[in-house]
């Protein structure tokens, strides 16, 4: 008999493309998907509950359905989807208690996977180049989805010592990015003109879309409990990204990126709320060798690799690298007879 | 070259326009009507195109170092197909180029007299510098700028603006970019050290070729321009880059963090520095810090505190050597003669500097003092005999911390006394 997976937000499309995924392994009997608002694509052989995880019916579907396996991936940075920066938090805080307690009176569970994020080490100049999973935030942040992913893993800590026969295994992304994701880093690399901030170039770390879904079901599948980053290999600079997808970018003093981010907020296209200008000004970068070492997984885009996935979905820039490429072979060819071809 | 051969034909030598004769001049005459000139003008102006023509030979001189070999002008030094710079230049507009007038002339003069006279159009020729001598003057530029082996070498040039324009450079971890640092950063700080401080170095067979080690230096001179100066030596005499380690202030500041890290720095932190030496970089670290830069200059050469000793347990923990570095003549070139601490702290900064020069002369007070500098690499303090333990140990941790402060603070006094004068 296979496992009976109960996966929380199903609305959102990581969540969706997992449940989608998982449904059509091997060692799954079973999948469940619950959210407030049903999802709008294909779940395949998966389920769809219609249940607030903020409300106590969970407790009964988890009961009821004999759930073993909890993967928790409703923890969502986007205010923008859930309507608000209020009610976000209430789905990510008051959500991930509720769905908490439920697993708790549940003698069935006996694995639970928390899509968590790297926020949680928020960003700022005291950084060390690399976090490990030991590391916290140098400044506790006092608001946002940092605070909301602290709780959630505070509680879930909780959780761990109160249930020691479920195995807990918290995942801590960087930014997922990829062709058809929607996420705050997609919409931020969308927008035609690319702001930064003056003087800064930040390191960048990027998961893969379909690395984060691998990872997850990878975590539903063992036994191995614990906190682990999950990033693909080296870093790309903001300066770097940018080349890449050929846009231009906009770089604005420090004191003015929160007034121009909460317009750009309006729009809905890209977060520019505090904690992502601090991440866009210092950078982050996740120590992946416990990823490696003690989960077993193994990403298959690097960061750069999954960047230029994602670029491939976008029109070129009028800076494009082909386009940069075709002015190169020109200006040498022009200017050197019969040399065109010549490259350093 | 169109200017040169037009201009006479109108005015012939004489006063043209605003001169105050009450007579128009030839030139407004010609202007006013279209009609055919009378004959008697036609031969002169054949004339004065044919010594024009001869003339022109010379224009070229201004854009090519070579005259006598441009004896058609508008050819470049490729020497592409006559009728191409001819043709080339002109734009694929109704009004004639001077260019095509003045060949037409030199070929066949009978042709001239039934022309109509020379109107302005000719008098105002094309403001544009046709392609083909745009690329002339490339060519001859970059001939200039890169020497003989200049067409390798500006491709290898584009080659590197194309690498940064599309961002294809790799980068590790920390944001280190050894392309602009080598090109730019070192380079840039290469003829100051050699030229300006005099950097005269000293042990440099102590740095290890290759795997972890621990430089530390003392730290001087209200600018850490020393550890500026210490990465190139390292790098001039080993071939290594030096990863030093920055406050986090460093980080903080705009453009500064940012070239720090393309620079190969990283944050002063013990999680920083292990990763570093486990890596097998070699790491700079100045454990005065601000204490250091930023003392008077009445305790020059007079070693502050050395931290914690967090570089201590760093590198009992990864067993890497540490090699204590002396550096004379940062001390003298920003002599930091007062201090604002007010306004220091109303900028977030630990100390806002008043040197002899600065802020008197505004900028121009920015300018090191040139003083001679000695950079001394010491004997390597082994720390790989210790047990993993042993870096928790605070005494034996302090112990380590006052060997290597010692041994600096020696060995600074052996090379002032070294050092003839501060200058010199």
């Amino acid at each position: 008999m296979g496992q009976v997976v109960l996966v929380t937000g199903v609305a959102g499309d990581l969540g969706r493309r997992f449940a989608a995924q998982l449904s059509r392994s091997p060692g799954v009997e079973r999948v469940i998907g619950v959210d407030v608002v049903p999802p709008r694509g294909d779940l395949s052989g998966a389920d769809f509950v219609r249940v607030d995880i903020r409300n106590p019916v969970i407790a009964k579907v988890i009961v009821r359905e004999r759930v073993d396996t909890v993967v928790h991936t409703s923890v969502e940075a986007t205010a923008a989807a859930a309507g608000g920066r209020t009610s976000t938090k209430e789905l990510n805080v008051i959500g991930t208690m509720q769905l908490l307690a439920a697993c708790q009176q549940a003698p069935d569970v006996h694995k639970l996977v928390l899509k968590s994020s790297a926020a949680f080490y928020g960003a700022s100049n005291r950084d060390p180049a690399m976090f490990t999973e030991g590391m916290s935030a140098k400044r506790l942040p006092g608001s946002g989805f940092a605070k909301d992913v602290n709780e959630v893993e505070a509680y879930t800590r909780g959780f761990a010592r109160r249930r020691p026969d479920v195995a807990v295994t918290v995942l801590r992304f960087a930014n997922v990015i990829g062709p058809r994701i929607t996420s705050a880093m997609t919409g931020y690399f969308r927008l035609p003109v690319i702001p930064t901030v003056l003087g800064f170039n930040p390191r960048l770390q990027f998961l893969h879309e379909q690395d984060a879904l691998d990872v997850l079901e990878h975590a539903t599948f063992t036994d191995t409990a614990g906190t682990f980053n999950v990033a693909g290999d080296g870093i790309l600079t903001l300066a770097q990204a940018v080349r890449r997808i050929g846009r231009p970018s906009l770089p604005l003093p420090g004191f003015a990126v929160p007034t121009f981010g909460s317009a750009i907020r309006q729009t809905h296209v890209a977060d520019f709320s505090a904690e992502q200008v601090a991440f866009l000004t210092f950078g982050r970068g996740l120590d992946t060798t416990r990823m490696r070492s003690m989960l077993g997984f193994d990403p298959s885009f690097t960061t750069a690799h999954a960047f230029a996935d994602f670029a491939s979905s976008l029109s070129p820039g009028i800076l494009s690298p082909t386009r940069v490429r075709a002015t190169e072979k020109a200006l040498v060819g022009a200017l050197t007879p019969g040399g065109g071809d010549r490259r350093g | 070259m169109g200017d040169a051969e037009i201009i006479p034909i109108g005015t012939r030598g004489r006063p043209g326009r605003g001169t105050g004769e009450t007579k128009p001049s030839a030139n407004s005459r010609s202007l006013a009507a279209k009609s055919p000139a009378s004959p008697a003008t036609k031969p002169p102006a054949q004339k004065s195109v044919q010594e024009v023509a001869q003339k022109s030979v010379q224009v070229p001189r201004q854009q090519g170092p070579n005259p006598a070999a441009k004896t058609a002008p508008t050819t470049g030094p490729n020497s592409g197909p006559k009728p191409a710079p001819i043709s080339g230049p002109n734009p694929p507009s109704a009004e004639p180029s001077p260019g095509a007038e003045t060949k037409e002339t030199d070929d066949r003069p009978t042709v001239l007299a039934s022309r109509p006279p020379v109107t302005t159009d000719h008098r105002h020729p094309d403001p544009g510098i046709p392609p083909l001598e745009w690329l002339s003057a490339l060519t001859s530029a970059s001939k200039e700028v890169f020497g003989e082996n200049w067409e390798p070498r500006l491709a290898q040039f584009l080659a590197f603006l194309r690498r940064r324009l599309t961002g294809d450079y790799t980068l590790d971890v920390y944001g280190f970019d050894q392309e602009v640092t080598e090109r730019f950063l070192l380079a840039a700080m290469r003829p100051i050290a050699k030229k300006w401080f005099r950097v005269e170095v000293l042990g440099a067979e102590n740095i290890p070729t290759e795997g972890g080690a621990l430089v530390v230096s003392n730290h001087s001179g209200t600018i850490p321009v020393d550890g500026m100066m210490t990465a190139v030596s390292i790098r001039d005499h080993t071939g290594r880059f030096l990863r030093p380690l920055g406050a986090d202030l460093v980080f903080r500041l705009p453009i500064i963090g940012d070239l720090a890290r393309k620079g190969g720095a990283t944050l002063a932190c013990n999680e920083d520095a292990e990763r570093m030496l486990r890596g097998g970089e070699l790491v700079g670290v100045w454990p005065e810090g601000f204490k250091g830069i930023g003392k008077p200059f009445g305790e020059r050469y007079k070693l502050q505190r050395f931290g914690r000793g967090g570089f201590v347990s760093a590198a009992i923990r990864t067993g890497v050597p540490i090699i204590p570095t002396s550096v004379v003549g940062a001390e003298e070139i920003y002599p930091l003669v007062g201090n604002i601490p007010s306004l220091a702290r109303l900028l977030g900064v630990p100390y806002l500097p008043i040197t002899p020069l600065f802020p008197l002369l505004g900028p121009l007070g920015l300018i090191p003092l040139p003083s001679k500098w000695l950079i001394e690499f010491g004997e390597p303090i082994r720390t790989d005999e210790y047990d993993a333990g042993a870096a928790d140990d605070p005494m034996l941790v302090f112990n380590v911390t006052d060997q290597v402060r010692e041994s600096i603070q020696q060995t600074l006094y052996t090379l002032l006394m070294k050092r003839k004068s501060v200058f010199s």
